[in-house]
């Protein structure tokens, strides 16, 4: 412990301090697997999380984990699996991370099933798979439609056996550095408003993503953007921004659960979309790219479900990017639902013992919250904004960002999705990647040597910027500034943007942003939700200029972006990776030049990669 | 609930003192089924010599007894109805100090298992007296007797088979139970009764009661049993 | 209360504030629309009269389990109770749960159940040839997956009468949820464990008197006391209480069947 620190417990007595090798903010699956592997690896590990631990946004996370095991169709491999990721995330992914997801998903789904995790099996006994939108074959490993659940209290049990230690309903206010490389943590926690400040050889950020930042959302509070933001204003490089998921499927009514998620495995399982005409619209939005592989009739995408092999997909497993899409213009050309969706109807085309068996928290989900029996009623649905593609660049080896001694994996990273993630490879994603970066972490601080500097003066000012909320007279509402953000990105960074409407929405951030260090919460530190969430609500408006900014320089359309000014795609746009750095003051608001923008070439794979998306390559 | 419990435990208990007017050819009261003294009116078998001066439904009437004193369902009814604790769901405990079944006496509700094997020995006898209750005198014959008898048999089998330690014997108690095709089987169909437990526990609780009374009314001659028989 | 022609209501709500040292019931009155769930209408007094109105939430659907509270005395998921279900004038009274030590408002500190839960040991899968993978069949795994509903909301544990009445029990018993896990790797195809020592003498599986609150308030509709509980009961009585099996144990004298310590 260096001699700054000893003075800081002098300066204030009050901050408990702690030191660790690996630091992991964030408990959802990548968070958690990357804890056990740095534990593995013999690092001393703290686990920091905003909620109760095993509560993480995994748990909303439904269908399954994509992996390509071949227990259902043999034919499956990883090199179909990477194809249809690059194909998904229009071939903007990072090869190599996208190779290596493809070959280690099905080892880590395995493990898990070692760990006690209990898979919905085969008739042979084996892990069942199901259908996903863009997904050449069944492949999901699923357990009913909660298998995020599943995968959180598996790793939670796996975790406790470790001697990790977890700090739950802490947040992290602030990365700390020390000449370029990462030296600590700086959260405090919920529940008493204690500061808690850790030492850290490295870091791990997974921290998830940023839905709350829209109004129709599948996120729960957490989603804040915490993760991006600390490793921007900590130094670290952001790509990808401007990808932002909006999945095909939410719940609409009633009002209060607009945006909860229906799981892909509704129409993996067989339900179809329809408008208010009755009629199976998705035959009419099916884009050229995936023509050649998406069926042209009602009568052979109901025999798929049969025969995957002499028939072709039905046009409601395309990717989310274009579901969604087509969802938006049916119910802007008024062929929507009373509320303002369209049908997801799987109560004619299958059982209602079957619809149980495979979707009993969808059943529960509608049953109570909505009225709705799934097994004899459609439900209605429209799109809600679900992921975030980008994120903080690493290394795809290691999980390493451009900051030395800070790593990143999950939803806060970027890289494997692309332009547009495939649903089902997001758990895959945060199983293989935490996986990396947990290791990653783990070797960097067994050769890190001293523990890096920690600034006293640094941390009181962060913790005099963190309180300011509880005391700044006559600020507005954190709650009401939350909303105002929420409506402004919902409609004017939306599913489809338009540049008139960015530079709007970039003016108007700027102004948010300098409200929302006026906040006001007024009430004590102990778990007061007023103070966190004017505190969150910083994380939320930095991310919301990352969106917009890079939104503004994509000139085309392309996976989980769409400008209604520049519709079609762009070759040479395609090719490049739009990144993003801080240029701004370490704490408090920005100034107009404090996000820099650069872009850097996508990586090109290698020959024998390139091969496999030659013409006639399969379909 | 408690109500109940205590209406039966009067009427079962004033019947099995009454030592008569138990039998009426060819109904055999269950309180008094198998009759194994040799002072019975209608003996199923003679395994009790005529020293024994009580009356016979004592010599059985503590199996089902111990059977349904613990029983899992009937454990619940009486430890919220009697013992209050809890009253009811969120409502607090009557008494400061507990230890559930962690000692004497309600710990011995363990041996539950072993008033299963009892009580299953007695399902068959009274399977056995509910097929006599349609012999009339050699000729095959309907009462509406022989209908009560039957609903007897057949709602004291279903609670029975659907106790949790018959659940657990046939296969419940197996860590893989693909490995073992017809326990599984058993386990499937004791689990189907077990789910509706507490009603095969009431129901039967209350037509054996019922049985009582109609074979006893018919031996009284307060009512006549209408029979169709087959010469 | 309904005005007819917005098709909003207005409800009058009793929520308790305070912290581990003192606290009262106060009383808050808010608008709310069809369809909409208590969590909806304690957002509205946080947002608009509360802001420091401390409550626990993540999904709103009902899967993480953290907006658990006692809802007019009944222990519910506040995301998940319709406020449809209160078609009525007086108060609705919203407490945090009782069982646990009072941390702020509606916040309570649950730590016992994550205390608790390291003295169920883990579970010890049987070894696969090396490349091979299990084999598992639906008959013994859609046992196990009942268990794995289990969102960890605590209802159960709060509603308990062993836990909730008496302080001094928390040290014996472990609770609902936990004995749920012990079935959940008891019963796991893969598990090789015998636990039932520990069922008895450290998990306190004998407190329980199966009086079914748990299985009457889990919102993930787990049958607790019939598929996990007295499954499990009646294992310890395998082990502990069968005369027969005991000498049976004792003659072929494996050292693993013994009587209790
Ligand atoms: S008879 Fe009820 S549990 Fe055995
Ligand atoms: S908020 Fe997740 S269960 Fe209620």
């Amino acid at each position: 412990m260096g001699a700054a620190l000893s003075e800081l417990r002098e300066l204030a007595a009050e901050i408990e301090v702690h030191s660790f090798d690996v630091v992991v903010i964030g408990a959802g699956g990548a968070g958690l697997r990357a804890a056990i592997e740095a534990t593995a690896m013999g690092a001393s590990t703290a686990v920091v999380c905003k909620s109760l631990l095993g509560k993480a946004h995994t748990v909303m996370a439904e269908g399954g984990i994509a992996a390509a095991m071949g227990n259902v169709y043999a034919e499956d491999d990883w090199k179909v699996h990477f194809r249809d990721t690059m194909r998904g995330g229009k071939m903007m992914a990072n090869w190599r991370m996208a190779q290596l997801h493809a070959q280690e998903a099905p080892e880590r789904v395995w493990e898990l099933e070692e760990w006690g995790a209990a898979f919905d099996r085969t008739g042979d006994g084996r892990i069942s798979q199901r259908d996903f939108g863009g997904h050449r074959y069944a492949r999901l490993a699923h357990v009913g439609d909660s298998t995020g659940l599943e995968m959180i209290r598996t790793l939670q049990h796996r975790l406790a056996q470790s001697d990790a230690q977890v700090f739950m309903e802490h947040t992290v206010i602030s990365l700390l550095t020390d000449a370029d490389r990462i030296s600590g943590v700086l959260s405090y926690s919920r529940s008493d408003g204690r500061f808690v400040l850790l030492e850290a050889k490295a870091v791990v950020l997974a921290t998830g993503g940023i839905g709350k930042a829209y109004r129709v959302t599948s996120a729960s509070w957490e989603y804040t953007g915490d993760g991006h933001a600390l490793a921007l204003r900590a130094g670290a490089e952001l790509a990808d921004m401007e990808f932002v998921q909006f999945h095909p499927t939410g719940m609409v009514w009633p009002p209060s659960v607009r945006g909860i998620l229906v799981t892909e495995g509704v129409r993996g399982d067989g339900g179809t979309l329809r408008n208010s005409d009755g009629r199976r619209f998705m035959f009419d939005y099916i884009p050229p790219y995936f023509a050649e592989e998406t069926a042209q009739s009602e009568a052979e995408a109901d025999a798929w479900y049969e025969d995957k092999r002499a028939n072709r997909r039905p046009p409601d497993l395309l990717p989310r990017d274009e579901v969604a899409r087509a969802i938006n213009s049916e119910i802007k050309a008024g062929r929507g639902s009373p509320h303002g969706g369209v049908y997801l109807d799987i109560a004619s085309r299958r059982s209602a013992e079957y619809i149980m068996k495979r979707l009993p928290s969808m059943y529960r989900q509608f049953k109570e919250l909505a009225d709705v029996d799934i097994t004899t009623d459609a439900m209605e649905v429209g799109p809600t904004c679900h992921y975030i593609m980008g994120g903080v660049r690493v290394d795809p080896e290691t999980g390493a960002s451009s900051l030395a001694g800070l790593f990143a994996a999950g939803e806060v990273s970027n890289g494997l999705h692309g332009a547009n993630r495939l649903g089902g490879n997001s758990l895959g994603d945060l199983l293989v990647f935490g996986r990396r970066a947990g290791a990653g972490a783990a070797a960097y601080a067994s050769g890190a040597g001293q523990s890096g500097r920690i600034s006293a003066s640094e941390v009181s000012e962060l913790c005099a910027d963190a309180l300011a909320p509880l005391t700044s007279e006559g600020g507005e509402n954190p709650y009401q500034l939350q909303g105002e953000l929420a409506d402004l990105m919902q409609s004017n960074v939306g599913i489809v943007r338009r540049s008139d409407e960015l530079a709007h929405a970039i003016e108007r951030l700027e102004d948010l942003e300098e409200r929302s260090y006026q906040a006001h919460a007024p009430g004590g530190r102990k778990f007061n939700p007023g103070w966190h969430a004017a505190l969150e609500l910083r994380s939320m408006i930095v991310v919301s200029r990352c969106i917009a900014t890079c939104a503004v320089a994509r000139t085309e359309s392309r996976g989980g972006h769409t400008r209604d000014d520049y519709p079609s795609a762009d070759q040479a746009l395609g090719r490049i990776n739009f990144l993003l750095r801080w240029a701004g003051p370490k704490t408090g608001p920005s100034t107009g030049g404090s996000l820099e923008l650069t872009t850097a070439a996508v990586e090109e794979m290698p020959e024998e990669l390139a091969q496999l998306f030659v013409q006639g390559q399969g379909s | 609930m408690a109500m109940g419990l205590f209406a039966f435990i009067l009427y079962a208990t004033w019947a099995t003192f009454q030592n008569s007017h138990y039998y009426a050819a060819p109904y055999l009261s269950p309180f008094y089924s198998p009759c194994v003294s040799a002072n019975c009116t209608y003996q199923t078998a003679p395994l009790v010599g005529s020293w024994w001066k009580v009356s016979p439904a004592l010599a059985v009437v503590w199996i089902p007894l111990g059977f349904r004193t613990s029983c899992y369902y009937f454990r619940r009814v009486y430890y919220r109805s009697f013992w209050l604790s809890p009253p009811a769901c969120a409502v607090a405990d009557a008494r400061p100090r507990y230890s559930g079944e962690s000692r004497l006496p309600l710990i011995l509700n363990n041996v539950h298992r072993y008033f299963f094997y009892l009580a299953f020995a007695l399902a068959i006898v009274d399977s056995w007296d509910a097929v006599a209750a349609f012999d009339f005198s050699g000729h095959f014959g309907i009462g509406l007797g022989s209908l009560i008898m039957l609903t007897d048999a057949v709602l004291l089998w279903s609670y029975t088979l659907g106790c949790h330690s018959c659940r657990h014997l046939v296969g419940g108690r197996l860590k893989l139970l693909s490995a073992h095709r017809i326990r599984y089987r058993l386990w499937k169909g004791s689990s189907v009764l077990n789910r509706h437990h507490g009603l095969f526990g009431w129901t039967s609780l209350g037509w054996v009661g019922f049985t009582d009374l109609y074979v006893r009314l018919v031996s009284t001659g307060v009512i006549t049993d209408p029979r169709w028989v087959l010469h | 209360m309904r005005s007819a022609d917005t098709g909003t209501q207005t409800v009058r709500l009793r929520i308790w504030r305070g912290d581990s040292q003192a606290g009262r019931f106060v009383e808050y009155s808010v608008p709310f629309n069809d369809g909409e769930v208590v969590l909806d209408v304690v957002h509205r007094v946080q947002a608009t009269l509360a802001p420091d109105l401390a409550v626990r939430w993540n999904c709103k659907a009902g899967k993480c389990g953290s907006c658990s509270a006692e809802i007019d005395g009944r222990p519910r998921l506040m995301c998940m109770t319709r406020m449809s279900l209160f078609d009525r004038d007086s108060p609705l009274t919203i407490a945090p749960l009782k069982t646990f030590p009072a941390e702020r408002d509606l916040v309570t500190d649950v730590g016992f159940n994550y205390a608790v839960a390291g003295r169920v040991p883990p579970l010890a899968p049987r070894q696969t040839e090396p490349g091979e993978h299990h084999r598992i069949w639906d008959a013994d795994i859609e046992r196990v997956q009942e268990f794995h509903r289990c969102i960890e909301c605590f209802l159960c544990q709060d509603v308990c009468h062993v836990l909730r009445d008496h302080e001094s029990n928390k040290n014996k018993f472990v609770g609902p949820r936990h004995l749920v896990r012990l079935a959940e790797l008891e019963m796991h195809p893969i598990d090789t464990a015998d636990r039932r020592a520990t069922a008895r003498h450290d998990l306190g599986i004998s407190y329980c008197n199966i009086t079914r609150c748990c299985t009457e308030v889990c919102p993930a509709g787990i049958a607790i006391t019939d598929n996990a509980i007295i499954p499990m009961k009646e294992r310890v009585a395998d082990r502990f209480f069968d005369p027969l099996r005991l000498l049976a144990a004792k003659l072929r004298s494996r050292p693993d069947s013994g009587p209790a310590k």
